[in-house]
């Protein structure tokens, strides 16, 4: 796995991001700085990684969709490669037009720091291969703005489609409102574009990887990816 | 010439901003609000003899960045 983490000024969650990759594939994945306008040769894997990238100025992930690695990042989606958005990289990606729909405030109107249960919807995608389908798994959120919405039309090919990859969840799997802490739509904390190959999701997995944190729910995630890498290469 | 390029959430879009500042306007017994919805302003110098021109500049650049077209709908004037 040749992964690439995007850096942009006011991102935060990069290091673990890279700490994460590098603990579960072996391989130290490249920082690629916003201005830089290529990938590193061989590329298989690009995360936009969470944090406040520009400070949240203007709407979030706003101008960090517009910094110059993105056309690469375009580029690289177009012709099939696996991008991962976390966080503040879900909604850079919903800006960027990788992804459908957008991360509004949260309902409640408050940023929300905790660990949440998500319902892996499928397991037959590179990203959520390391999951069974209806799996529950526990892994923090850290945001203000993730209430995801699209129009109606939008979110009825997401859902016929199959690609909403995670929801918020009840402990046991069911999707109640009392367990959608920020209010997005259908309960949505994940969704891929409609090849499948772009994942963009509000909860942080790289921070459940490690057993000293007491959970490793994330780790599917990106052993998953690496596995699917792995056999591709 | 000077600008405004005015941006608000297109209706049907929640606007849990505008809802909480509609709350706090009632509790300090404003009279007759009967609804809320927060926007943005920018306020822009832009060189160009033009109007047209420049308006046709300011679309471009709501349409690329100052707006999000998915949920906002922008409106743009000369001053």
């Amino acid at each position: 796995m040749k992964s690439a983490v995007l850096v942009f000024p006011g991102i935060n969650r990069e290091r673990d991001m890279a700490r994460t990759l590098k603990l579960v594939s072996g391989v130290e994945p490249a920082m690629v700085w916003h201005a830089d306008t290529e990938l590193p040769k061989g590329t298989d894997l690009v995360v936009v990684p969470g944090g406040f990238s520009y400070g949240d100025y203007l709407r979030c992930g706003a101008i960090a969709a517009r910094a110059p690695i993105m056309d690469a990042v375009r580029s690289f989606a177009a012709k099939g490669g696996l991008v991962l958005g976390v966080c503040n990289g879900f909604q850079i990606l919903c800006e960027s037009g990788l992804l459908p729909g957008v991360l509004m405030r949260n309902s409640q109107l408050r940023f929300i720091c905790r660990d949440v249960y998500l319902r892996v919807e499928r397991s037959d995608t590179p990203f959520t291969r390391g999951y069974n389908a209806g799996q529950v798994i526990r892994v923090p959120v850290a945001h203000g703005e993730g209430n995801y919405i699209a129009d109606g039309e939008t979110i009825a090919r997401l859902e016929g489609e199959g690609r909403v990859m995670f929801r918020y969840a009840a402990p046991d799997g069911m999707i109640d409102p009392n367990w959608n802490h920020n209010g997005a739509m259908n309960a949505i904390a994940g969704i891929v574009n409609d090849a499948g190959n772009v994942l963009g999701m509000m909860p942080h997995p790289e921070n459940h990887v490690d057993p000293a944190i007491g959970c490793t729910d994330g780790r599917g995630l990106f052993a998953g990816l690496a596995e699917h890498l792995a056999k591709a290469a | 010439m000077k600008a405004r390029v005015t941006v608000t959430l297109k209706s049907g879009v929640l606007d849990p901003q505008g809802k909480a500042i509609e709350g706090a306007l009632k509790s300090l017994g404003v009279d007759g609000v009967s609804s809320v919805r927060q926007g943005k302003v920018f306020d822009i110098e832009i060189d160009g003899a033009e109007k047209a021109v420049v308006e046709a500049t300011l679309k471009a650049a709501a349409d690329k960045l100052l707006a999000n077209t998915v949920i906002e709908n922008y409106r743009i004037e000369i001053v």
